[in-house]
């Protein structure tokens, strides 16, 4: 069902669904970035259709929405622990279609993999619905049409601004009663899919086992530096560590934590008594490399990467993963894949 | 309301055996029911969480063998007689006794290695007739490093049991060198009908399966217990993963034919 309306009677709409909702979108964070004086675009809490960023991509995504940087597990005390109450709101996320993709990833992870779902995860993630937006043309470092996450039908309302009006399709009966309240129905406005990026990569079906030994992964080995940065920013990364704290001034109390881990980052498989996996960068680049496009694949049948571009937007190496991909790709097919 | 899997359970602490300076039994009072080889997650509210290996259990209570080696190991080592663990799980897959009935069974195991294949030497020995035979190789760092000392005894009135060490002392009149020597000098005819574990550290059981697949042990008939650094037990965290493996979840036990093929 199509819906038009100003601006302002949008607002008006955001501030009733706000009622029983938290809203998200890309934000914009002044003098956040990256370097001094530079902004930030990341996932936030918004009042008003001009709080949200249609233009930008976040450098980080919408994961931690559902998945916190650091999440509090228990509160233990002296005899007993206590799981921490969530927020009872429902949970609204304006985002793109890869980034839709992406909580795909994460579900199969956090609700499928092994006989146990991740009840944390699982408790936000029912609350979440998709407000998607359209990307006009694809950003630079995109390459969502190779990874086959251009386009999606999962998602409850497309929202379309243009320029003092916004265009909604809604999709999610549960939002109709709301809706109706608002504006004036339309056409059912078409969300416009990007069809093409100019990095495109190949991914080889099946991967022999000389691509782990191929020179392809020394490079990696002086110019990663580990920090770290591509694992945050992937809306698929989903790997975290687990740690207890006790309260300085009261050490009789205290929390068990989990906090986000990487894969390229130093420790993550570090055993007692230092025993450790993939010391070099290289090794850790090709299991990443290998995760988000071959071993998750054979555990669900979609690749993991959803081809958004942060990682390269990140990396202070430059390093390109989707280099990485075609490099893959060329040494497996080496002599006919 | 759905349950917490990451809820731990208290477990009151019945007996601690002290083996050797740094790794202590406790028998814990559990009805939990894990399968041989299986692991559970034990904690310390406020000091951290680790994967342990059910070294043995029965009605009403379990057992772990612990050794003190950081900051969870240190804290539940100072722990008394009528403390609690908090443990949760068991998670894992055990090793298949199934497998074993009627086979000759060669345990190789390298120090604390022995901790999970206890409870599987403990079943034999008390159905002997499950099993054709069974050799225990168990390899430990100096004498002092032995563990299960009373059980060897007991075991090895009815099984063949060798203990090496890898640097003797003048107390010590048993045998100095690698398992992988022990196993150079056993004698096995049916080749077949025979079946291998192997617990240790990593190159210790590469090695050591080297040694088995050159007495034409076939590969499918050995397995590993495998260690990796573990967050979570049930397929979250991602730290255990090797290839599309999760440890956690298709092993600790893992058959040699795959894990041969995992590339960490
Ligand atoms: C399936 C499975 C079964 C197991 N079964 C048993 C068992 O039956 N018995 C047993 O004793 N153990 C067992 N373990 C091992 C046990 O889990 C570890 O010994 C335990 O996690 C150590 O925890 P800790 O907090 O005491 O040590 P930590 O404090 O975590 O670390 C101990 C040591 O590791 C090193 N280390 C850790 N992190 C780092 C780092 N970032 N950089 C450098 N060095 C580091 C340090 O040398 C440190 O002293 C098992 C492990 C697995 C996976
Ligand atoms: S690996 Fe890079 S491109 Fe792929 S989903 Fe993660 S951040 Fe996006
Ligand atoms: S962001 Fe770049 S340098 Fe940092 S860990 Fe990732 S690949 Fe390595
Ligand atoms: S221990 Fe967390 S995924 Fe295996």
């Amino acid at each position: 069902m199509g819906f038009q309306m100003a601006k302002d009677e949008f607002n008006l709409l955001l501030k009733k669904l706000g009622k029983s909702n938290r809203i998200f979108a890309p934000k914009l964070y002044k003098g956040a970035g990256k370097f001094s004086d530079t902004d930030l675009v990341a996932y936030g809490e918004i009042n008003y259709i001009d709080d949200i960023i249609f233009d930008t991509k976040t450098s980080f995504s919408a994961k931690e929405i559902v998945f916190p940087i650091n999440q509090t597990m228990f509160y233990f005390t002296e005899e007993e622990y206590r799981e921490p109450a969530i927020d009872e709101r429902g949970i609204i996320i304006f985002l793109r279609a890869c980034d839709i993709h992406a909580f795909k990833r994460l579900d199969a992870i956090f609700l499928e993999n092994g006989p146990y779902k991740d009840n944390y995860y699982e408790k936000l993630r029912k609350k979440v619905k998709f407000f998607l937006m359209e990307c006009a043309e694809s950003f630079s470092s995109c390459f969502c049409v190779s990874m086959n996450t251009n386009r999606t039908e999962e998602y409850s309302v497309f929202v379309r601004k243009e320029n003092d009006t916004v265009f909604c399709q809604v999709k999610d009966n549960d939002f109709l009663s709301v809706f109706n309240h608002y504006g004036m129905t339309c056409k059912d406005p078409v969300p416009d899919f990007v069809s093409d990026n100019t990095i495109q990569v190949k991914i080889p079906s099946d991967i022999s086992e000389k691509l782990y030994n191929s020179s392809m992964w020394d490079e990696y080995n002086q110019r990663c530096i580990a920090c770290g940065r591509c694992n945050i920013s992937c809306p698929t990364c989903s790997c975290f560590t687990v740690q207890d704290i006790f309260y300085r001034d009261n050490p009789a109390s205290g929390e068990r934590q989990r906090v986000w881990a990487g894969c390229l980052i130093d420790g993550f498989t570090e055993m007692a008594g230092g025993h450790g996996f993939r010391q070099s960068k290289g090794d850790r680049m090709r299991f990443k490399a290998m995760h988000k496009i071959y071993d998750f694949r054979r555990r669900f049948g979609f690749d993991m990467c959803v081809g958004c571009g942060r990682c390269d937007d990140v990396c202070p190496e430059y390093i390109s993963f989707p280099g990485i991909i075609n490099k893959v790709y060329e040494t497996s097919t080496e002599g006919g894949e | 309301m759905a349950v917490n899997v990451y809820a731990p359970h208290r477990a009151k602490i019945l007996n601690i055996n002290r083996q050797t300076e740094i790794d202590y039994t406790f028998t814990l009072e559990a009805d939990v029911k894990p399968l041989n080889g299986q692991f559970l997650e034990v904690s310390v509210p406020r000091v951290g969480e680790c994967p342990i290996s059910v070294s043995d259990f029965g009605e009403g209570y379990l057992e772990l063998t612990i050794r003190r080696v950081g900051k969870v190991t240190n804290f539940i080592h100072d722990l008394k007689v009528g403390d609690s663990l908090f443990i949760r799980g068991p998670y894992g897959k055990g090793f298949p006794l199934a497998a074993f009935l009627g086979k000759r069974l060669i345990i190789a195991a390298g120090g604390t290695g022995l901790a999970p294949v206890k409870s599987v030497i403990n079943n034999f020995c008390r159905n002997p007739g499950d099993i054709d035979k069974l050799d225990l190789l168990a390899g430990f760092k100096t004498p002092a490093d032995v563990l299960f000392k009373a059980e060897l005894q007991e075991w090895s009135k009815k099984f063949n049991v060798q203990v090496t060490v890898d640097k003797g002392d003048s107390s010590w009149s048993g045998r100095v060198g690698l398992i992988t020597n022990l196993v150079k000098e056993l004698t096995i005819e049916n080749t077949d009908n025979t079946r291998v574990i192997i617990v240790g550290p990593p190159l210790m059981m590469k090695f050591t399966a080297l040694e088995f697949i050159n007495k034409s042990i076939p590969e499918k008939n050995i397995w590993f217990s495998f260690e990796r650094k573990m967050c979570c037990g049930i397929g979250k965290c991602g730290h255990c993963k090797i290839d599309n493996t999760y440890v956690c979840l298709e092993g600790p036990v893992i058959n040699y034919v795959q894990a041969k093929r995992l590339i960490d």
